[in-house]
Order: structure tokens, then sequence, then C-alpha cells
């Protein structure tokens, strides 16, 4: 049972003339192991700055707030120590790393995420199925990271990693944009598999909803200009489905 | 992009009125890869502002503009028609078998504004009477022959280029000819080995003669120590498929200037794989020429430079026959005072060469304070009508965003840095195709990233 925490949660971005411009503007949110917490949002209103403001992006930093993994301060710890305490961002835009072989860099990530390297055999077996369960070309595995990869090859690299890697709480960033509906069925699939066997939290970041049809979540936030200005169930990701965010909008005026 | 987009159009207007060469050239020294997060990485600051390299800065290396400048002023008056300087277009560069037709070297000359003439030892003024280092072919596929220097096959694929060539050229007693015969499709790797143990400057010619038809892979294994200027002629003779890799393994004190030159015939095939990791200075310079339509070529490119190592690459593509392809990938890695690299591409693309399709890139890693690297990536099209035609240089330290995915996976961050700088450098020696030879390459870079802590 893990609890991802987030309190009153100030983050800027950090321009390109150095800078800073508030994005976040106290974010409250908490997430338990089972859970999926849909985020939804206009564009702009702040999601993916959340997102890899928990992951620890080095373009943002936190102003003011805490950030808890089972009560441990997320924020105090580097980007490669969050994930070893079990975070995990699957990224909106995932970054090729040339020279860089997947098998490689799955076996690297796994080794340095569960402190030993995983038994040869049994590692193998498990990347091949999980592979093949998300319609992943076996030969993606001797390819650089994400190094030529479509847009949706790239998406279910993002949730491969998910499923082998095993986090406590997971952090889709828009994983819908750019999927096919199949794609989006596959990789809803993966997601849903990673809930069923490692009891883990997920915040689903996403614009639209139709994502929502393939993995259901139980709490919905909505997010503008910074922080949660409304949260319910599923049937609000309904009533976006109808109305948009155009309420939302009017409101802030 | 724009740049090309502005080349092409500069040629094509040019093209329609006077048929005059329009020559671009473009100085992108030092360009920072990442450079917009504004961030400190280990203290050493990232972003746009920063200077990264002594006497740099975000337009270039005052040196190289100030030459550019001159340069060009060169090249209007050739093109006036007047004085024929060498200096002009690449394509104006003078060419001699004889040592006498190269003025003696000052440092001022374009193809040598980045070398150390001092470190040449000779190369470039001296008679080159030293032995030339032993040569020994582990292949009974090839023919090998020692001829001397009035064999027709001498000349047949090069001719110098610089004063430094040319002086080998001239001093040679006997050449080493390799021929790959006809229809031969060669599979094991053809090594060459080449080991110097003198200091006396000495010259050596190289000949490999792929016949038509024939497909070898031919590895130039350079170590020991050498004071040494070095002509290799590649003949790609028409439907050839020719791999070399050229390893410059030398100890700490050799000096290297090899000029190596290639000639394709028709729809010829060559592959050009470059390792430089040892010696106090080396410089090699691969050309490509097209004697026939459909030729392709692909020339890769590794050197580590360490602290006071000056290891220079200037290669040149000749496109002078229509529908001919090149791919040009050269990377380095740099550490430690004084390791100065340079990388010269010069690529021209003649008003004969239509449906030409080119593009060559330079990436340069910068790995802590000390090192200088001046890339310079020059492309000159003469026509419109080509198929595609770029470049591109940088020179950066580790990119920021391949660190922060590496680590978001749980990988700390030495271990990602190291993932990424023998990502970045393995992707050459993956080129190679022979795998003992990859591994032991993986070995020497893995033991020179080791020196600088990485």
């Amino acid at each position: 049972m893990a609890t991802l925490e987030i309190k009153d949660l100030h983050a800027s971005v950090v321009l390109d003339d150095e800078t800073t411009k508030q994005i976040l503007k106290g974010v409250n949110l908490t997430i338990s192991s089972g859970e999926v917490h849909a985020i939804m949002g206009p564009n702009g209103s702040g999601k993916s700055t959340l997102a890899s403001t928990i992951a620890g992006h080095p373009k943002y930093v936190v102003d003011s707030g805490e950030v808890l993994l089972d009560g441990e301060n997320v924020l105090e710890m580097s980007v490669d120590e969050r994930a070893r305490a079990g975070l995990f961002l699957a990224m909106q835009y995932p970054v090729e790393i040339p020279g860089v072989t997947t098998s490689n860099f799955l076996r690297t990530a796994k080794t340095a995420i569960d402190g030993e390297a995983p038994s040869l055999r049994t590692w193998t077996k498990d990347v091949k199925a999980a592979m093949e369960q998300l319609k992943i070309s076996p030969d993606m595995i001797q390819r650089n990271v994400n190094e030529g990869f479509s847009g949706g090859e790239k998406k279910r690299h993002e949730i491969l990693q998910l499923e082998l890697l095993k986090p406590k709480v997971a952090l889709l960033d828009e994983t819908d944009s750019g999927l096919d509906v199949d794609a989006l069925k596959v990789v809803s699939e993966g997601v849903n598999r990673a809930l069923e066997t490692n009891d883990m939290g997920v915040m689903l970041i996403t614009h639209y909803t139709r994502i929502l049809r393939y993995i259901k979540p139980q709490f919905v936030h909505v997010f503008h200009d910074g922080r949660v200005v409304d949260e319910g169930g599923p049937e609000l990701a309904d009533r976006l489905e109808n109305e948009g965010y155009d309420r939302y909008l009017a409101a802030a005026k | 992009m724009s740049k090309l987009n502005e080349t092409i159009r500069n040629a094509a207007e040019a093209a329609a009125s006077a048929a005059t060469a329009v020559a671009e050239k473009a100085v992108d020294t030092a360009k920072d890869v990442y450079g917009n997060l504004g961030e400190k990485v280990d203290g050493v600051p990232t972003g746009d502002g920063r200077v990264a390299i002594p006497g740099m800065d975000q337009e270039g290396e005052r040196l190289a503009r100030d030459k550019v400048e001159n340069d060009t002023l060169v090249r209007e008056s050739a093109r006036g028609g007047s004085a024929e300087g060498p200096d002009s277009s690449r394509a104006g560069r003078r060419t001699s078998y004889d040592v006498a037709d190269f003025p003696k070297l000052t440092g001022k000359e374009e193809d040598f504004r980045f070398t150390p003439l001092k470190r040449l030892r000779g190369l470039h003024a001296d008679a080159l009477t030293g032995p030339a280092p032993a040569v020994t072919v582990d292949s009974d596929a090839v023919r090998v022959e020692t001829v001397g220097p009035d064999d027709a096959r001498i000349g047949s694929a090069g001719i110098p280029e610089d004063r430094v060539s040319a002086n080998a050229w001239n001093s040679v007693t006997e050449a080493t000819v390799l021929t790959v015969p006809q229809e031969a499709e060669i599979a094991a790797p053809v090594l060459v080995d080449i080991h110097g143990s003198d200091a006396t400057p000495a010259a050596q010619h190289l000949v490999i003669d792929a016949q038509p038809f024939s497909k070898a892979l031919v590895v130039l294994r350079h170590h020991g120590t050498a004071v040494l200027s070095q002509n290799v002629e590649f003949r790609v003779a028409d439907s050839a498929n020719l791999t070399v890799v050229t390893l410059q393994e030398w100890d700490d004190d050799a000096v290297h200037a090899s000029s190596q030159q290639a000639r394709l015939g028709r729809s010829a095939s060559f592959k050009h794989v470059l390792v430089s990791l040892g010696g106090d200075l080396v410089r090699v310079t691969p050309s490509t020429r097209f004697d026939a339509p459909g030729g392709s070529v692909e020339m890769y490119g590794l050197t580590f430079v360490d602290a006071g190592q000056h290891l220079e690459s200037r290669l040149f593509v000749d496109h002078s026959q229509p529908n001919c392809t090149s791919r040009v990938t050269y990377k380095s890695a740099l550490q430690g005072e004084n390791a100065h690299g340079v990388w010269i591409g010069d690529v021209l693309i003649r008003a004969t060469a239509e449906g030409t399709d080119t593009y060559e890139l330079n990436r340069n890693l910068i790995l802590g304070d000390g090192p200088r690297m001046d890339s310079v990536p020059n492309l000159e099209i003469e026509t419109g009508l080509i198929a595609g035609a770029g470049h591109a240089s940088t020179t950066g330290q580790l990119d920021d965003e391949h660190l922060y995915y590496l680590m978001s996976r749980g990988i700390p961050e030495d271990e990602a840095r190291r993932l990424v700088v023998r990502g970045f450098l393995f992707e050459i020696i993956q080129q190679i195709g022979v795998p003992d030879i990859e591994e032991r390459l993986r070995g020497s870079v893995q033991d020179e990233l080791a020196a600088a802590n990485y």
C-alpha cells in the first residue's frame, strides 16, 4: 500500500532567459495504490508541469509545498532516487538516446530500481512476454532507445518500462496523445495489467476523455490555471465529454 | 535548414545568371547542442550564454570568423578569373604530384590554419628518409605486391592535395599494392598491420585496388611509433564494394599525416571508417571522388582527444558525377588541457553532379574544461538540381534531456553519464563490422573514459 501526497504545491518553470514563471499555484492531491486519478484540463493548465515537477525535471523549480511518497519527502530526492523510491513518469515526448540499446537500457534501469541485476533467464523471458503483449516488434530491443521509433512505438516503450519496472505510483503524461485507437487499446491494456499485478496508483494526465473508456478512473480532477478547480467521480469525465472546459475557462475570467 | 534553403536558392540564382560557382561556407564552431536550459550541470554552465571553450562564443571562434572573411575575398578574386588562389573554392585547391608546386607552409593556409606545424616534426619541410612502418597483410584472399614508384597504379586514385602529402609522394621508393580480384567477395576482413618503430621522418604509400564487382573489408591498423607522412589510395572499380577501416592507435609520441583518397567507378560503394585514438599529432585527410554516376560513399569517424593531443580529420567529398550519394558522420570526444580536435568537412557539388544526395554531420562532446574543438562544415553547391544536401555540426557537453530520461528510470547520474557517453561514441564503432576489433576499440574507449572519470 503506497500513497503519494501532493500538498499545496507551487512550482515555476525556468525559461530560456533564466527567468522563472509560476505554473503550479497550490496543488493538493492524494493518490493511493489501486486508485486511478484522471487529471484533466485545457492545454496550458499546468498538467504536464505537475508530472514533470514530481519526477524532478531540472526545468522546474518548486517554490513551496510538499510531495510525499509514503511519508518520504520526494522533493529532496534526485531524479534517480525518486524513481528508485517507486515513482515512474511515462513521458509525453520520450527522447532518443543514440548508441544506447533498448536492451541495455532496460536491464540497467531494472538493476538500478531493484538494487540487483535481474536473473538473466527470467528477465529475457519477461521482457519478451511484455513486448508481445504490447505488440512491440521484437527487433526494437536491439535498436537504440527511442531512436527511429514512431510516436506509437515510443508510447508503447514507455508502458513496457512501466510494466517491467513495477513502480508504486505511475504518472502518465498524455500517454494517449498521438495514438490511434488500436494503439490506445494496447497501451491501456498494459496500464490495466500493471494496475492488477503491481497494486500501483496512477495519475493519468489527459486532455481528452477517450482514454478513460479503456482505463477507468475512480477520481477525476479538473485542472485549470495551475490548480485543481473541480473534483468528482467518473461522472465528471462524462460531463466534460459533453460540455468541454468552457465552464471552467469562463469561471476563471 | 534555412541555411540550406538559402544555399540552394543562391545556387539556383547563380546558375541561372552566369553559371558561376556559389560557395557557401558555414562555420558552426562550438554551437551548443541543447543550450537553452540555462542550467548548471556539475557546476558547469550549460545555457546559451556559456562559454565552454576559451576563445569561443555562440557565433563561433574568433580566428575562424576572421579567416573566413579573408577567405571569401580570395574567392571573389579567383572567381573574377585573374588570380588563381589555391584557397578559393575547394574546387580550386591546388593538387600536384610535385612537392615543389606547394609553397612552404606558414600555418596561415586554409588547410593548415589549425595544424601546429612545429609538431609535424619536419613532415612538411624535410626529406623523409626514415624507415616506413612495417606493413604486414594477414590474408590469402588478396594479392599483395611491393612495387616501385613507377607502377601505373600509383596515382590512379589520388593526387596530393597538400605539401605534406606531396613530400611523401616524392620521397617514397616503394609502395604496397593490395588487389581485391575482380568479382572476388572476401568474407573475412583483410587485416593490414602497420607497425612503426622509428621516429625518423618517413614516407609511405599504399594502394588498395578493389576490382570490378569485388567486395572486401580492409582494416589498416596503425600502431607503435612513427613520424610518418602517408598516402593511401583506394581504387574502387565499377560496382565494387569496399569498406576501409583506418585505426590510428599510435603511441603517445607518434606523428602521422595521412592522405587517404578514393576514386569510385560506376555504381561503386565505398565505406570509410576512421578511428583516431593515439598519437601526439594525427591528421587524416580522406577524400572521395567519383569517376562515373551512381556511386555511394559513407564516411564515419571517431576521435578521442586526450590532454595535449592534436587529432585532426579533414575530409572532402567531390561530387562531380550525377546521382551519387554521400553520408558523413564524424564524432569526437575531448578531455583535458590542450586537447585539440579539428574536423573539416568539405563537400562540393559541381554543376555536373545533378541528382546528388549528401548529408554530413559532426558531433563533438566536450568532457570537462580544457579541450578545444574546431568544426567547420563547408558545403558548396553549384547546381540546384540535387536530391538533397545538408550539414550539421554541434559541439557541447552532455545532453541534459538524455541524462534526465535515464535518471528518471532509476539510473544514477554517474552511470547515466557513462551510458550516454559510451552510446555517443560506440555508435561509430558499431559501423566497423568486425566483432573483435569493435571489442578492442570499445575497451580502448572505456580506458580513455575511465581516465576522465567517466
